[in-house]
């Protein structure tokens, strides 16, 4: 078992014909993902990745004549949101966003209309998810993951790389990896992930990495109390960051001693998460919960 | 992005905001004649991107337009926190009854723009928050649709405007707070404090701006105005370049992939005793140029005593990394040990480039921050 993403996910592409898009289309398709459709506007009726795949003109044509579950979206940020917009009502089940830098808030106004349709935004601004062995949505590498019992989300995207290659390293295979993204406005938190991770028979254990800025973590440590049995282990990245600097992420910044990694270390472990000092303590923590 | 106060003042006077009279000077002269046009007293207030400016002397009183010359060419040239006054702000001073608080925040949680207001203004809004939570009002506007009027109104009933003109004035202020927001992109606008005069009337003496700077490329008008004064030469450089480089106290100099990974390696170069030189985030598929760029943008800084190089290949291509760190070294000499820890994409070539650089090689992050912390104390103590 596994969430979101698996055997049965057949994806469309958004921005196929770009670089970006290419490059990436053409490894989850290495990985052995159903990739069964591209879109980029104006360019219906051509192929991509050497005639593998077709392309259309609309998401909603490449639903109807694909089948296509799930998309992944590879465009500029100025046009980012339309795409997001578009693939939510062309009907797929998850829409996963890649690209950075688009506007707060468009976001607002874009995430309210995904929630409408029903369908479930990832990102933007993440690295997309990966379920070892079955599919990969996104940019995370997929030679480091292997199947297992331990269910990996993350608003990072290298760090997160780090603790699954880590766990991979000491035979400790995912059940899924999710980057949700470290901007302001994203369609799924935190709560979402760890909500189906709880119900995922096949999750034994839950690595979940965030970051300084905002109270997703914290709002993530009174869920985990209330509602989490799993054993959850954490970290959280900028404990030396200085208050007032953006780290990067729109979201990585401290304002008025708000969102400091102190105060989500404390309240994750309040809720009883094992929190790591350093990313790469994370697997040897989680060996031993998973093999005492 | 931050606007400064007198770039904030003109902003929200343009959409309606009742703010005082004046002007901005960056001369002696100048701060005189805005003040004699005023004719009456005025507050002169330094024009910095720094916390606390009043009790740094940044801020102060003149009565007449020859004092306001006098207290100007004092705060004019003033060194506040590092930073040098280039600009005053040459304000009208009013007396007041009360201090109010008004603002439009982007609020993550809810997922929408979402308007503070509170009868408690003057100080910080976190203070208020912590001490007297029940005085904030929180109002979030409708995705679509935005701040509604009777949203704005009741607002103002909530913070204890009673006064049915005093009420409206307040709705007609909020509305144009959230317009300014909207239509700038903001992340924040704020009025601390909006003051309520002797005869009732609502008008703004202080307020702060700041803007998305991924919403920058639509609105050129204002990234024109942005003053880096604030950042140092080192910033301005990595930015026109593409790479997200903070300068911090310490000595030992950090080269990343990604943001995340770049905070994970500050830490974790903390926890073994030493104190990074910077934050720095090549991003993701950097290329040899961006690498060179990121290396002498580091080894500008004397401080920096080592350099941990952190990459994880993902799109990132370990070997480009190497090429751009060989290419910095033929151009910039340096003698600063450099320990590098490379994995993922392309890792045995990288390797291969380096083996027979000056680097000393690092298998982990944990290997590599303990190998940096060694070199930078080992350097420091020669």
């Amino acid at each position: 078992m596994s969430i979101l993403v698996d055997k049965n996910t057949r994806l469309v592409v958004q921005g196929i014909t770009g670089r970006e898009g290419e490059f990436h289309a053409r490894q989850m398709l290495a990985y052995g993902t159903a990739v069964v459709a591209g879109v980029t506007p104006g360019k219906g009726g051509q192929t991509a990745l050497d005639g593998r795949v077709p392309v259309f003109n609309t998401v909603r044509e490449a639903v109807e004549q694909t089948g296509a579950n799930v998309s992944v979206i590879y465009v500029p940020a100025s046009f980012a949101p339309d795409a997001i917009k578009e693939a939510a009502s062309a009907g797929v089940a998850l829409v996963v966003c890649i690209t950075e830098g688009i506007p707060a808030l468009d976001m607002i106004s874009t995430y309210t209309f995904v929630q409408e349709t029903g369908a479930r935004l990832l990102g933007p601004n993440c690295p997309g998810l990966l379920t070892p062995g079955e599919a990969k949505v996104g940019i995370i590498p997929g030679n480091i993951a292997m199947p297992g019992p331990v269910g990996v989300v993350s608003k990072s995207g290298t760090l997160t790389y780090e603790v699954i290659d880590a766990l991979t390293r000491i035979n400790i295979g995912q059940t899924t990896c999710v980057g949700i993204g470290g901007d302001p406005i994203i369609g799924t938190n935190f709560i979402d992930v760890l909500t189906m991770f709880q119900a995922d028979p096949a999750t034994e254990a839950i690595v979940m990495i965030g970051e300084i800025g905002g109270t997703a973590e914290q709002e993530a440590a009174a869920f985990i109390k209330a509602h989490v049995t799993k054993p959850v282990v954490g970290f959280i990245a900028g404990q030396t960051a200085p208050e007032g600097k953006r780290m990067g992420h729109a979201g990585a910044i401290i304002s008025g001693g708000e969102g400091t990694a102190q105060e989500k270390i404390e309240a994750l472990e309040a809720a009883g998460a094992s929190m790591a000092a350093q990313p790469t303590d994370i697997a040897q923590m989680v060996k031993q919960i998973l093999q005492p | 992005m931050k606007l400064h106060e007198y770039q904030a003042r003109d902003l929200l006077a343009r959409y309606g905001v009742p703010m005082t009279g004046g002007g901005v000077a960056s001369t002696q002269t100048e701060v005189y004649r805005i003040a004699k046009e005023i004719n009456g007293p005025v507050v002169v207030k330094a024009q910095v991107f720094v916390g606390g400016r009043g009790k740094a002397g940044g801020v102060k009183l003149a009565k007449t337009p020859e004092e306001a010359e006098l207290v100007g060419g004092q705060i004019l040239g003033m060194n506040l926190k590092g930073l040098t006054v280039e600009k005053v702000l040459v304000a009208e001073a009013i007396t007041y009854q009360k201090e109010i608080y008004i603002s439009a925040v982007m609020d993550r949680a809810t997922k929408r723009v979402v308007m503070i207001a509170s009868a408690e203004g003057g100080v910080e809004i976190e203070e208020v928050a912590r001490t007297k939570p029940e005085a904030i009002i929180k109002m979030p506007a409708h995705p679509h649709l935005g701040l509604l009027e009777y949203q704005a109104r009741e607002i103002a009933f909530a913070i204890g405007l009673t006064d049915s003109k005093q009420a409206r004035q307040f709705a007609q202020i909020a509305l144009a707070v959230y317009r300014a927001f909207k239509e700038c992109d903001a992340s924040l606008v704020e009025i601390n404090p909006l003051v309520i005069r002797d005869d009732g009337s609502l008008q703004a003496l202080d307020s702060k701006i700041l803007l998305d700077d991924s919403a920058l490329f639509r609105h050129p008008d204002l990234a024109a105005i942005r003053d880096t004064s604030d950042e140092p030469e080192e910033e301005q450089r990595a930015r026109a370049a593409d790479i997200t480089f903070i300068k911090l106290d310490g000595d030992i100099g950090c080269m990343v992939n990604g943001a995340g990974l770049a905070m994970a390696t500050m830490d974790v170069v903390k926890l073994y005793g030493g104190e990074p030189a910077n934050f720095l985030d090549i991003g993701g598929g950097a290329d040899k140029d961006k690498v060179k760029t990121a290396l002498e943008i580091i080894l500008s800084d004397p401080n920096v005593k080592a350099i941990l190089v952190n990459i994880f290949g993902g799109i990132t291509r370990v070997d480009e990394v190497a090429r751009g760190i060989i290419a910095a070294l033929e151009e910039v000499h340096t003698d600063v040990p450099m320990i590098a820890r490379l994995v993922g994409t392309n890792e045995e070539e990288g390797r291969k480039l380096l083996a027979d650089s000056a680097l000393i090689p690092a298998a982990t992050l944990a290997d590599g921050a303990q190998k940096a912390v060694e070199a930078a104390r080992a350097r420091a103590s020669a």
